[in-house]
């Protein structure tokens, strides 16, 4: 029966099946020194530059004298109108589609778009909001356009996350609101959002996170990459981090590499600081129930 | 909030109406046979030419290049994260993979150009300062957490039950992995490589800052190349007036674009949809 004797090539059917462990688990390692290379790599280029005048000087046509300043508040302005914007259309979108949406056509047709949209490139997002919000609405090369534009950008990431947490509160919560003859409204608006609030928020910060990121729609609608003021109102010009980042490092000197590394570490570090919120409230959401 | 919820419709709407409004005036003045076959892509400078398929050579050129390092990667560590690693590894490693996925691009543009680039330079002294290489090696780096992230949840999908039975007629670790839960779970995998290849395609500021501006049809990845995507960023950091054929060809451009990611996300989902194996 040579079926049940011990095969002669187990062995290296194991020695193979050891290398291959090995190999899943340095490749899998491998990303992780990526990420380490590449932190070390931009920290060792900008951190000489970083200092109190970095963040606090104008741009400039001399390294030692450039600073982030407009583009930290072109960032601030962005964040804050895109949040205003995209939180409160975001989460309504998710409870039409978690707690009143049948199965009309419309509510379909709705899905299929949230899922393309998730999946457009973000410089298409930027085409939209040159011809809509810049041109058409006349609303210039303004923080309000570069605004609404990150915000139809975000807007896919809110819903499908708002509508993950919507869907994790479980049913008795509502059945037991409805048993004491509350509204679906009043269901909804006293428990129901209320238990979805950690993973609604947590998806909402990494769906910033993202647009403060982005590069390529605000470059589309035009923000400017040498602003040498604050915006005062929704309507001025602006720039931002990563775009001020872009523009030092297509200049071909490598003091401005260096100073594109140093806006890299700001802009990475409050995308950590965000990472680490988001994380937390999940952490803390999970420890309740 | 019904309103709220139609807005996806309206911006997909939007969108395609926008990108075929400009696209179809600029066929208008050019031919679709030259921007579909035209070997040359010179739009800005005279004699103009508006041959697309330098721009979408470059593109592919980039996508096969990014899929070569983040699709083997990907699955690796997907195979690792859902068949070897313990739970404390992977309550590590997942974060950390997040973290990758979230670094802005232009902060991978940079990579590439200051790190990659003179990496590639010692190893290939002709190398381009602006190359297709670094940029492709870049945006693989780029698409490799999302290939990771949906092969382990494809992968972690398939029972365990098949994994012992395999054991159980004396199937080695490496035999299960790869011929009993890697077919298992192969639509999602599939789905996983599409979804990347539309990233790809759709990346833009990596491909803008290190691959260059010029734009022609090369398989040599250590020249200077230009897609699709870096083209609409050059034309829009320029002062192009509105309604000029520059302007028009960013339209005609994206729509080529949009057609193709929307083709790729279709596929994906359709993959995803047809070909998952249910298990109960």
């Amino acid at each position: 029966m040579p079926a049940l004797e011990p095969s002669a090539n187990l062995a290296r059917r194991k020695r193979l099946a050891g290398a291959f462990r090995a190999a899943t688990m340095l490749l899998t390692w491998l990303c992780l020194a990526l990420l380490a290379v590449l932190l070390v790599h931009a920290t060792r280029q900008g951190l000489p530059w970083l200092d109190l005048q970095f963040l606090t000087e104008f741009p400039s046509r001399f390294p030692e004298r450039a600073g982030i300043k407009s583009a930290l508040f072109g960032t601030l302005w962005l964040i804050s109108l895109t949040a205003v914007f995209s939180i409160p259309v975001g989460v309504a979108a998710a409870v039409y589609l978690e707690e009143y949406a049948g199965r009309r056509r419309i509510n379909a047709l709705i899905e299929v778009s949230i899922a393309n949209l998730a999946g457009v490139p973000s410089i298409v997002y930027g085409m939209l909001g040159l011809a809509l919000f810049v041109r058409w609405l006349a609303l210039g090369r303004s923080v309000v356009a570069g605004a609404m534009t990150m915000s139809l950008l975000i807007l896919p990431i809110i819903i499908i996350a708002s509508r993950e947490a919507l869907r994790s509160v479980p049913d008795s919560i509502r059945r037991a609101s409805y048993a004491l003859g509350a509204t679906q409204w009043q269901t909804i608006r006293h428990h129901v959002l209320p238990a979805a609030l950690p993973g609604i928020l947590t998806g909402t910060i990494l769906a910033l996170s993202r647009a403060i990121g982005e590069t390529a729609p605000l470059i589309m609608i035009g923000a400017l990459t040498y602003v040498a003021f604050v915006p005062q109102g929704p309507m001025d010009a602006f720039t931002a981090l990563p775009i001020q980042i872009f523009n030092w490092v297509s200049r071909p000197q490598a003091e401005f590499h260096e100073l594109a590394a140093a806006g890299i570490i700001v802009l990475l570090t409050v995308l950590l600081l965000m990472n680490a919120i988001a994380v937390i409230i999940r952490h803390r959401s999970q420890g309740h129930r | 909030m019904f309103l709220c919820a139609l807005l996806s419709v309206v911006v997909t709407f939007a969108i395609i109406f926008v990108l075929a409004k400009e696209a179809v005036t600029f066929f208008e003045s050019v031919p679709v046979w030259e921007f579909v076959f035209g070997r040359r892509w010179t739009p800005l400078l005279e004699p103009r030419s508006f041959g697309v398929l330098p721009l979408l050579g470059g593109t592919l050129l980039i996508v096969f290049g990014s899929a070569l390092v983040g699709v083997p990667v990907g699955l690796a560590s997907a195979i690792y994260l859902s068949e070897y690693a313990s739970r404390r590894v992977r309550s590590i490693v997942k974060p950390i993979l997040e973290i990758l996925a979230g670094i802005p691009t232009v902060v991978y543009g940079y990579f590439a150009l200051t790190f990659i680039t003179p990496l590639l330079r010692v190893v290939f002294p002709s190398t381009n300062i602006f190359n297709a290489a670094s940029a492709a090696i870049v945006v693989g780096i780029m698409v490799l957490p999302m290939v990771a992230s949906l092969c382990d949840d494809a992968l972690r999908a398939v029972p365990d039950s098949l994994r012992q039975g395999a054991y159980a007629v004396g199937a080695t670790h490496l035999e299960v992995s790869t011929r009993i839960v890697l077919p298992g779970a192969l639509s999602g995998i599939v789905a996983s490589f599409v979804l990347a290849l539309s990233r790809a395609v759709g990346e833009t500021m990596a491909v803008t800052i290190a691959a260059g501006a010029t734009p022609k049809l090369t398989l040599n990845p250590l020249e200077s190349i230009q897609t699709m995507t870096a083209y609409i960023v050059q034309v829009s950091l320029g002062d192009t007036p509105a309604g000029t054929v520059e302007y028009q060809t960013i339209f005609a451009v994206g729509a080529l674009l949009f057609a193709i990611t929307l083709l790729a996300n279709i596929t994906a989902h359709r993959i995803l949809r047809r070909f998952r194996e249910v298990y109960d």
